[in-house]
């Protein structure tokens, strides 16, 4: 706990000692702001709620948490400072969950900076607070699902550009598993079990289902349970790759 | 007990043995020369030890803890240096230093004043504050060693202390290591073969993945197989003379003219076969040299040097 915390604190200050941070934020505030009222037409639908900002969630967290995730243990590898973290007296469990929280930490304070929009709609009109409460919880879930699928492919290779694409891959297969452009690969063989079971997996169903306020217990284990198996193939790969 | 002890580690890397079967031990008092050519497994046996490689055979052990079995208490007992000091380079100095002693378990009152006696010992005063990254490659290294030794350690492994040093901080880092002797086991891996004289109580030669020597430096230099030589020069025109002069002396195998520049020539007298180790021939090859008014420069015992040992030894 106390070493997950000592790593925690230097992870989360490594985003903001590079322009990696200010990078990150404009971006992400700028686009999750602009297709919000462009392609989502906040103002002009005429109604008092954040979806046409929560449904770009999926696809600028795609891009970007893997751009979070990519450095955490590809630099480490790269740079040799592996093997010194690695000889102290810390647990591999221990460091792998504070680079994730650290990352994590990183991904609300940037969803904190989108709070204005959340006191604009008020301003603007009476929208249900708890379902916008319940999609932040949602999309910070979601965040943390693919941030820690992004660490866990960051710990298979040095190369931190290696480390975003097959990120950013593995995210895109998960987000699109409830479609047809995956599902169709099922179909012809699988049995009606599996594809169900395939299509539950997709971010965006239960992403969907939280946006519009129903912020079910299956949802929450889902992302919760997609965190854990993450971190701990993580940790495997971790201990795998240290080798070579 | 032995303060660090390896008992038949072995490596496999796919096909390679990169270590086969390496034992030894190193007692507190102790500074152990750990020698051997690029690629003969000194650095996989520190990792081994040093608790980041599992090994695929053996153990070892630190303060009597196997490092197969508790990791954490040998990663907690040793202070480890790994080859080319590697260190987060967006990270300040003195941040550093304060996250590796935190997960040392360094709290408050005690890690503020050991950080401030690793900083002293290593001189990083004046750069406590600048980025690892614009560091000098001198610096990097002894931050690197700052890191090493800010939980004082009781065991000390030191992959390379001294590569990239400049000849003032070499000396410095050298003094330092034999100042901790007494009170750690330290084992010190280099190329330098007079490091190994300057500091260290016992020399391991390792190639091929194998222990070659294990013993002081003196005894490895008795291994020499050229025997210790008079080293002679004299006046260019007057080496006819001395090589007459010096042939004729009883237990003089040979006499070499090693080479003639700058107006004087440097001659080699080889003893005959025996015990003999210079020495009691210099008497006879000055007196003789005197006696005839040659005009001599120099005249010395050439001892083998460690680095002819370790070429026999590791090229074998």
């Amino acid at each position: 706990m106390r070493n997950t915390l000592i790593v925690f604190r230097r992870e989360f200050a490594a985003y903001f000692s590079t322009p990696l941070a200010a990078v990150f934020l404009v971006i992400f505030l700028a686009l999750a702001a602009g297709l919000a009222f462009h392609l989502g037409r906040f103002f002009t639908r005429g109604e008092a709620d954040l979806e046409p900002f929560f449904v770009f969630h999926p696809w600028l967290f795609l891009i970007l948490i893997p751009a979070l995730g990519m450095r955490l243990w590809a630099e480490e590898r790269r740079s040799g400072t592996i093997e010194l973290l690695m000889t102290l007296p810390v647990r591999t469990g221990e460091v792998v969950v504070g680079k994730f929280l650290a990352g994590w930490a990183f991904a609300a304070v940037a969803l904190a900076l989108t709070l204005p929009m959340w006191l604009t709609v008020n301003y603007l009109g009476d929208p249900d607070n708890g379902v916008i409460a319940a999609s932040y919880i949602g999309s910070w879930l979601m965040a943390g699902a693919l941030l820690a699928l992004a660490a866990a492919v960051s710990a298979l290779t040095k190369n931190q550009v290696i480390a975003f694409v097959v990120g950013a891959a593995c995210g895109f297969l998960l987000l699109m598993s409830g479609l047809d452009l995956v599902l169709g690969a099922f179909r012809p063989w699988a049995p009606p079990a599996v594809v169900d079971f395939v299509a539950s997996l997709s971010f965006l169903t239960h992403f969907g289902q939280i946006t519009k306020g129903v912020l079910e217990a299956r949802s929450l284990l889902y992302f919760g349970s997609l965190i854990a198996l993450s971190l701990f193939a993580n940790a495997i790969f971790v201990e795998l790759k240290k080798a070579r | 007990m032995a303060m660090i002890e390896a008992i038949g580690l072995g490596k496999r890397f796919g096909t390679l043995q990169a270590v086969a079967g390496v034992s030894f031990a190193v007692d507190r008092g102790e500074v152990v020369g750990f020698l051997g050519p690029n690629g003969a497994g000194k650095s996989t046996t520190m990792k081994m030890i040093a608790g980041f490689l599992p090994p695929t055979t053996g153990t070892a052990r630190v303060g009597g803890h196997d490092v197969r079995r508790d990791p954490i208490a040998v990663k907690a007992r040793l202070g480890y240096l790994p080859e080319g000091a590697p260190a987060y380079g967006d990270m300040r100095v003195g941040a550093f230093l304060d996250f590796v002693a935190a997960l040392r378990g360094l709290d408050g009152k005690d890690r503020s004043r050991r950080i401030g006696e690793v900083v002293e010992q290593m001189q990083l005063g004046h750069v406590l504050d600048q980025r690892i990254e614009t560091l000098s490659k001198g610096y990097k290294r002894r931050v690197g060693i700052a890191q090493a030794l800010v939980h004082d350690p009781e065991a000390l492994i030191l992959d390379e202390p001294t590569d990239g040093l400049d000849p003032n901080q070499k000396h410095e880092v050298r003094e330092l290591i034999r100042s901790m002797a007494a009170r750690k086991a330290i084992i010190v891996s280099t190329h330098i073969l007079e490091e190994v004289e300057a500091v260290c109580t016992r020399a391991i030669i390792i190639a091929r993945g194998r222990v070659l020597a294990d013993e002081t430096p003196a005894a490895l230099l008795a291994r020499a197989s050229r025997r210790p030589t008079v080293a002679i020069t004299v006046r260019a025109d007057a080496h006819e003379q001395a090589l007459a002069l010096l042939g004729a002396i009883p237990g003089v195998e040979q006499v070499e003219v090693a080479g003639r520049v700058n107006g004087v020539a440097n001659l080699r007298v080889v003893p005959a076969e025996g015990p003999a180790n210079g020495n009691e021939i210099l008497g006879a090859v000055g007196a003789a040299l005197v006696r005839d008014g040659v005009a001599l420069e120099d005249l010395h015992v050439e001892r083998p040097r460690l680095d002819e040992v370790f070429r026999q030894i590791t090229a074998g």
